[in-house]
């Protein structure tokens, strides 16, 4: 064989497999979107981000092993992405709040409807933009674990790599939290006594 | 302590599954017989599920064809 029939070879392997990583990679937009859009406040910042995501992606494509898990890789450049957008945009001090128990939420709402709320489906009484401002409230930190977990599905262990941080940071972070979120949510679904 | 208390701070790794068979048992225990835990674990049940649902927004088709006119041509 000579030498430019094995070099034309490995070109058309490689280009092969380059489509066949942009193929894998567009097929988990949706998936991507749906977590850029929990870590950002607007929808135009996820947009930006996801699309900042793909073009490094298929720039670097080589840098990907395949058989290795595509989508904790794509999400670790947009969370590094949004890391280093975060500190352009010099993100205010974050405040620690006080932190109230996993049963705050649950107990602010019965307090408020005067009676037990067992038989009814009380999620109903929280809007979805209560949620979605909610969630824009919990600092950064805690923030990315939660939406990774609670919302794209990864596993502890996938979050902790994709955050490059201990897999029992991942579990503290995640725990506090889930109980900022219900403490935002309290403070927004359930009118002052 | 109350210990309600307890299973407060149990409520999270329980629903994670990840605390040993007799831990979990306890909890499972526990909550058939308290009328104040168990409408509040399913209260969290819940509300994971609503949270995902909540802060779910579809891409827009404009976004997706971007992401694609940015794959490389083939010649």
């Amino acid at each position: 064989m000579s030498e430019t029939d094995t070099e034309g070879r490995r070109i058309a392997n490689e280009a092969r497999d380059r489509v066949r990583f942009e193929e894998e990679a567009l097929g988990l937009s949706d998936q991507v979107f749906r977590v850029a859009r929990g870590l950002v406040n607007s929808r135009e910042e996820a947009e930006d981000l996801v699309q900042q995501t793909y073009e490094r992606a298929f720039r670097s494509w080589r840098s990907f092993t395949p058989g290795t898990n595509l989508r904790a890789w794509l999400l670790r450049i947009l969370t590094n992405l949004n890391i280093d957008r975060a500190r352009r945009v010099q993100r205010r001090p974050e405040t620690q709040p006080m932190e109230e128990g996993d049963y705050y939420l649950y107990n602010r709402l019965e307090e408020s409807a005067g009676r037990p709320l067992e038989e009814e489906r009380v999620v109903e009484r929280l809007s979805q933009d209560d949620v979605v401002g909610a969630l824009s409230a919990v600092p950064h930190d805690f923030r990315d674990v939660l939406v990774l977990v609670d919302i794209g599905d990864f596993s502890y262990q996938d979050a902790a790599q994709i955050l490059d941080i201990p897999i029992g940071t991942v579990m503290s972070r995640l725990h506090r939290a889930r109980r900022v979120l219900k403490q935002e949510l309290a403070d927004r679904a359930v009118e002052a006594p | 302590m109350d210990p309600c208390d307890h299973y407060e701070e149990v409520m999270q790794p329980f629903l994670d599954r990840s605390l040993s068979v007799e831990e979990q048992v306890s909890v499972e225990t526990h909550l058939e017989s308290c009328p104040w835990c168990s409408p509040r674990f399913r209260f969290e049940q819940e509300l994971r599920g609503y949270v995902r649902v909540a802060c779910s927004e579809e891409m827009s088709p404009s976004l997706k064809a971007k992401l694609a006119a940015l794959r490389t041509p083939l010649l």
